[in-house]
């Protein structure tokens, strides 16, 4: 398989009145072409101004992407001009944001937006625009897709606006599709449906995936290749198997004791890990998960832990890697 | 109707009361008036004998002018700046567009009227060397429309000129708040141009709160003009308005409320209208 994006040291930094918050301090990734790649972590560890910070969509003027490559087809996003940026937008790389309740446009019909997108990029006349369009609802399995075109916004319920972005996410027949958490807004039996029809149109049209989650459960069945994050850093990445049968982080270990049940109620965040995450504005040198490890000790404090080498395409940022539990034991 | 401390006959006030059916009971009154208001039979002026709406027409019809003149002025003035003013946030532009504004909600607009007139004479004369000043007799539009524009053009603009202000301030705020929405960041994550973006998807957005701002000013121009009209030496609705007070004309100043009151309603009905038409989830199926 051929690289597809590779991302180098990004460090994505918000220069706020508080300080300065590292959302993503130094994340290397790759993502391969027709791949799915999962991205986990709690909530506020920098999942999303990763993703935007590819698109390059942080934003300005507090958000800066301040060091780092982006490398997408062998070109680095970040030295692009801004006008070269925009026509890989929504062309080679498309997003799928987490709330289908507000990423719509509510004053715009469903075939405005969903046509946009291809007349934007490929110049093509309304008839045209108009007849992919169709094509698309009916590929993300919307019945009626002519009425659906001349409808709005509030006529869908949450899951079938989801289709509809990820309808205007294929549109253009992109490399890569960025999925931020697109499912965290929707019931549990809607949530399956749209992960499912994610992961057959992907692998159909050889599509590459970034999915955002907190969800280990999600990984587990629909992603090649998974990095847990934490505090804007990877600290664990390696196979769906690897991560799942053998972490080597203390941190993944409480993620997968807290895999969420179907009987939890809809929407619930899940805060498995003891304690609180830390404050991005004011990390020290030491290992940014330290004040919640059960296996710290004094040198965990010295310096971050370099991210090593488990096997095969195992990695892990911990001290004590080859000191921990099993998973079993863990969760017992 | 009583002289200071004179003496009024009895039979007098009773058949001066039975003139103007005020010795029937107050509903049927009220319902007399009110379907006379419905067919605009608004009764004489107790001033000047003279039917109500013939005293109002043309100066209904004036400040109608003046009022969407000024709207015309406003809209053309604040939709663009307030879009820059938002787009370049923070810019010298931007702080170039709110000084202007401030100044425009600062200044009064009379004196703005003052100005201008001055400012035209005094250019005229360094110009051409006479004095010119917009005429004072009014022309309808009907009849000749460009002496029509020139006489009221200048008080539009003095209107106009506060008027934009708070709808400039009002479309910059809104538009502000739209471009920090999840889906104008779709917008861009979809690789549109800027143009588009704003366009399409954030300016007609942040159009319903400038909407019901420009419905409010005009209703407000409807009535309001006093002192304006004064400088401008226009018969308007406001100093109709004025002058009917003064002359205790009763049945003058209740029609005018009555009108005033109307004037609001109906710009809401469009305002509403607008709604319906920027965003599809307020209208009916
Ligand atoms: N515009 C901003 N200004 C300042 N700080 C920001 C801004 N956007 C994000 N951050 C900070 O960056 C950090 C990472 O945020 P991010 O949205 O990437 O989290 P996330 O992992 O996507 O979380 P979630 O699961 O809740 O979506 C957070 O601590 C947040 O406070
Ligand atoms: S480096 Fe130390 S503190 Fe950090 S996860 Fe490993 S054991 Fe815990
Ligand atoms: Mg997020």
């Amino acid at each position: 398989m051929t690289e597809l994006l590779k991302i180098q040291g990004l460090k994505t930094q918000f220069f706020t009145s508080a300080g300065t918050v590292k959302a993503v301090d130094g994340v290397t990734y790759d993502v391969e072409e027709g791949e799915t790649v999962a991205v986990v972590g709690e909530s506020g560890c920098g999942k999303s101004v990763t993703a935007l910070s590819i698109m390059r969509l942080v934003a300005e003027p507090a958000g800066r992407v301040v060091d780092g490559n982006i490398m997408f087809q062998g070109t680095d996003l970040l030295q692009l001009p801004e006008e070269e940026m925009r026509k890989v937008r929504g062309n080679n790389i498309a997003m799928v944001f987490q709330e289908p309740m507000t990423s719509l446009n509510p004053v715009l019909s469903i075939g405005l937006q969903l046509t946009e997108t291809v007349q934007q990029h490929l110049g093509v006349d309304d008839a045209t625009a108009r007849a992919r369009a169709v094509e698309l609802l009916g590929l993300v399995g919307m019945s009626d897709a002519e009425r659906r075109l001349d409808q709005y916004p509030h006529h869908l319920s949450g899951g079938m606006r989801q289709r509809v972005m990820i309808a205007m996410a294929l549109s253009c027949e992109p490399k890569l599709i960025i999925a931020d958490e697109p499912t965290t807004a929707l019931d549990v039996t809607i949530q399956a449906q749209i992960l499912e029809l994610m992961k057959n149109l992907t692998r159909d049209l050889g599509v590459a995936m970034i999915i955002i989650t907190h969800n280990l459960g999600v990984v587990a069945r629909y992603a090649d290749r998974v990095n847990v994050m934490y505090a804007g850093k990877i600290i664990e990445s390696g196979t769906a198997e690897d991560i799942y049968h053998n972490p080597k982080h203390p941190y993944t270990l409480a993620l997968l004791k807290s895999v969420p049940r179907l009987d939890q109620p809809r929407g619930a965040k899940l805060d498995p890990v003891d304690g609180q995450p830390p404050d991005l504005a004011r990390l020290d040198e030491g290992c940014s998960f330290r004040p919640r490890c059960r296996y710290a000790d004094a040198k965990c404090g010295m310096s971050f832990p370099p991210t090593e080498h488990v096997d095969g395409i195992h990695y892990s940022a911990c001290f004590k890697k080859d000191e921990l539990d099993s998973p079993m034991k863990e969760a017992s | 109707m009583a002289g200071e401390g004179g003496y009024v006959d009895e039979q007098a006030i009773k058949d001066c009361q039975h003139d103007l059916g005020m010795d029937r009971p107050k509903f049927v009154q009220f319902v007399d008036f009110i379907t006379g208001f419905m067919v605009f039979d608004l009764g004489e002026s107790m001033w000047t004998g003279k039917a109500i709406t013939h005293e109002l027409g043309l100066r209904f019809q004036l400040s109608l002018q003046i009022a969407i003149m000024a709207t015309l002025v406003a809209v053309v003035i604040a939709i663009p700046l307030g879009t820059i003013s938002a787009i370049r946030q923070d810019t010298w532009l931007d702080y170039a567009v709110r000084t202007f504004s401030i100044a425009g909600i600062a200044i009064p607009s009379f004196w703005l009227g003052i100005m201008i007139i001055l400012g035209l004479l005094i250019s005229t004369q360094a110009w051409f060397g006479e004095p010119w000043m917009p005429p004072i007799e009014y022309v309808s539009p009907l009849e000749d429309p460009v002496a029509n524009l020139v006489q009221l053009i200048w008080p539009a603009v003095a209107t106009g000129y506060r008027y934009s202000a708070v709808a400039t301030r009002m479309t910059r705020s809104a538009l502000l708040e739209v471009l920090r929405e999840d889906y104008v960041r779709t917008a861009k994550a979809k690789g549109l141009i800027e143009r588009i973006i704003i366009n399409r998807h954030a300016l007609k957005n942040s159009m319903l709160p400038v909407v019901t701002v420009i419905g409010i000013e005009f209703a407000f121009l409807m009535g309001g003009l006093v002192v304006t009209e004064q400088v401008f030496n226009l018969n308007g609705v406001g100093k109709l308005f004025v002058e009917s007070v003064q002359n205790h004309d009763y049945t003058m100043t209740q029609a005018l409320v009555m009108l005033v009151a109307l004037v609001f309603v109906v710009t809401n009905f469009v305002v509403d209208l607008f709604y319906a038409m920027l965003d599809p989830r307020i209208r009916y199926s």
